[in-house]
């Protein structure tokens, strides 16, 4: 049984700037996976070219693989399009459509042209209440998704993933806009959908990272430097540049 | 300031000085009798209006037919699968395009439109089709450079958002982006509506100036601009009157599609 996603070797230049170098990872069993670093490192370059956005960018050079379930993403195996609707992204600023909630949420599923109207209306709800906004939002289907508060809207953006159900969701520090409270919820969000969904977070937040994460990743200028379980990491990494990052002597 | 000042003082003026030889006219002929009659003899003393009404209404909303699709389209194909640095050079090429003369269009129209309409399709040439597509045309840079501002101001975060869902791009123009840009290109469509309906020398050239109720698209009709300026050389007395009254209906229903284009673009400014 290969693994949900293995990364391996992978290079990735935009223009002539490397930015990320050999990186090699693996996202497998119900292991929510953390990457952390100072900022510019490549987080969030490694977590778009798990889906490919970073396709979207001119001038963009890979090299190495990124592996779904042994299937290279890159290769003409996978369409982008059957990629992204399996690997789902939840960005750093909420950004919902400026549709309504219900026309956000129903939004994959309709980019697949699906028509039944009555389990378009199962999924919302169902997808609503996996992101704990149903109580919240079941008044409001109808009202636009940009007058929510931004911890709704990022919620919001969740649920619009889980309607097509992915298999991966990656999230780009999507706390950061957040305030300690909401960020809370979503912490505990995550921890709830892990039991259904592989999820990979990338944080500045060190602490989020060791509440969240079972795994995790420390890059650096491009480079993974240590990849393993989160509590090793934490408490005993192996590489000097790691410890110094994690005792505060570094970003 | 004072330039400021006296700018706008001088349009109000204008304004002021079309209502006031035009609106006591309308009063004293009946405004059922001057808007909804279709008898224009000056010399008879009848002054209705109604054909020019529906011609000025029926070549404006052929212009729209002709200009909006196209505009539309070249927009989201300019501002979306065009390169930046090719758009810097198609942008102001467009916008130079407004500022053709329009007897120039109007000649065009003339020499090549009406004789093609007259073989083909029939009818006099000179007719609400050609003043249509004319003016279609004319509308093109108004209604493209807008949309395209409109469309260039869609945050990427929304195109991200679509495409990481697994959309096309196709899908995310038609689902996200043209949604989001919605109320810019009203504006932009409104603002060029108001450039059709007032446009005077390309249509007296193209729309044949006949003033009777069109039948067909291949009629000919005269727009409520045309008849002012085809008149006023040699109007006198209630006929002069008559084509003020005529500016007065022009000036509220420009007024009107400013005021809609105008609020259009302020709710947009609301959502973000
Ligand atoms: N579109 C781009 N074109 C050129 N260089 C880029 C581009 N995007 C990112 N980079 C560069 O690649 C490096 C990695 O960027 P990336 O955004 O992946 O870092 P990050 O670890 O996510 O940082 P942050 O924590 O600030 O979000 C940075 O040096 C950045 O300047
Ligand atoms: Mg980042």
């Amino acid at each position: 049984m290969p693994k949900k996603i293995e990364i391996k070797n992978l290079d990735l230049f935009y223009g002539q700037f490397q930015a990320l170098k050999s990186v090699n990872m693996a996202v497998d069993g119900n292991n929510i996976v953390g990457l952390i670093g100072p900022s510019g490192c490549g987080k969030s370059t490694l977590l778009r070219s798990i889906n490919r956005m970073n396709d979207l960018i001119e001038g963009v050079k890979i090299r190495g693989q990124v592996l779904l379930e042994g299937i290279d993403i890159y290769s003409s195996k996978l369409e982008i399009y059957e990629l992204r609707k399996r690997i789902g992204m939840v960005f750093q600023r909420p950004n919902p459509f400026p549709l309504s909630v219900y026309d956000n949420v129903s939004f994959g599923l309709r980019v697949e042209k699906f028509k039944d109207k009555k389990k378009t209306a199962a999924i919302v709800e169902k997808s609503l209440k996996a992101a704990w906004l149903w109580d919240e939002l079941k008044d409001k289907l109808h009202k636009s998704a940009l007058s929510l508060p931004l911890y709704q809207q990022q919620r919001l953006c969740i649920a619009r993933l889980l309607a097509v159900e992915p298999e991966v969701i990656l999230m780009d520090e999507p706390c950061s806009a957040l305030d300690p409270i909401a960020t809370m919820k979503i912490e505990e969000l995550m921890l709830d959908l892990k039991k259904d969904y592989h999820i990979v977070i990338v944080t500045h937040n060190m602490q989020q990272a060791s509440r969240v994460s079972d795994v995790c990743g420390y890059m650096l200028l491009g480079e993974m430097v240590e990849f393993g379980r989160t509590a090793d990491i934490f408490t005993n990494p192996k590489d000097k540049r790691t410890q110094d990052y994690i005792t505060g002597r570094y970003g | 300031m004072a330039i400021a000042l006296s700018a706008i003082t001088m349009l109000v003026l204008i304004v002021l000085f079309i209502i006031k030889e035009g609106l006591p006219f309308i009063f004293k002929i009946g405004i059922t009798d001057f808007l909804l009659s279709t008898d224009w003899e000056p010399a008879a003393g009848k002054y209705g209006i109604f054909p020019m009404i529906a011609g000025s209404l029926w070549v404006t909303l052929g212009a729209i037919l002709v200009g909006v699709p196209l505009g539309l389209a070249g927009a989201v194909f300019l501002s979306e699968f065009i390169p930046q640095w090719a758009m810097k050079t198609i942008k102001p090429t467009i916008e130079l395009l407004a500022g053709i003369p329009s007897v120039v269009y109007g000649f065009i129209g003339v020499m090549v439109l009406a004789p093609l309409i007259r073989e083909y399709l029939g009818g006099p040439g000179l007719s609400i089709m050609a003043a249509s597509i004319i003016l279609g045309i004319m509308i093109l840079p108004t209604v493209m450079s807008i949309s395209i501002d409109s469309i260039k101001a869609v945050p990427n975060s929304y195109r991200e958002g679509a495409f990481a869902l697994g959309a096309t791009h196709w899908q995310t123009i038609h689902m996200v982006v043209i949604p989001a840009a919605r109320s810019g290109i009203i504006a932009g469509i409104i603002l060029g509506l108001g450039r059709a309906i007032g446009e005077t020398m390309a249509v007296i050239m193209v729309a044949g100036n006949a003033v009777k109720l069109p039948n067909s698209p291949l009629d000919s009709v005269r727009t409520l601009t045309a008849n002012i300026a085809l008149e006023m050389g040699y109007a006198t007395g209630m006929h002069r009157q008559a084509l003020f009254a005529t500016g007065v209906v022009l000036l509220i229903i420009i007024m009107l599609l400013n005021y809609i284009a105008m609020t259009a673009i302020r709710d947009r400014g609301k959502k973000k």
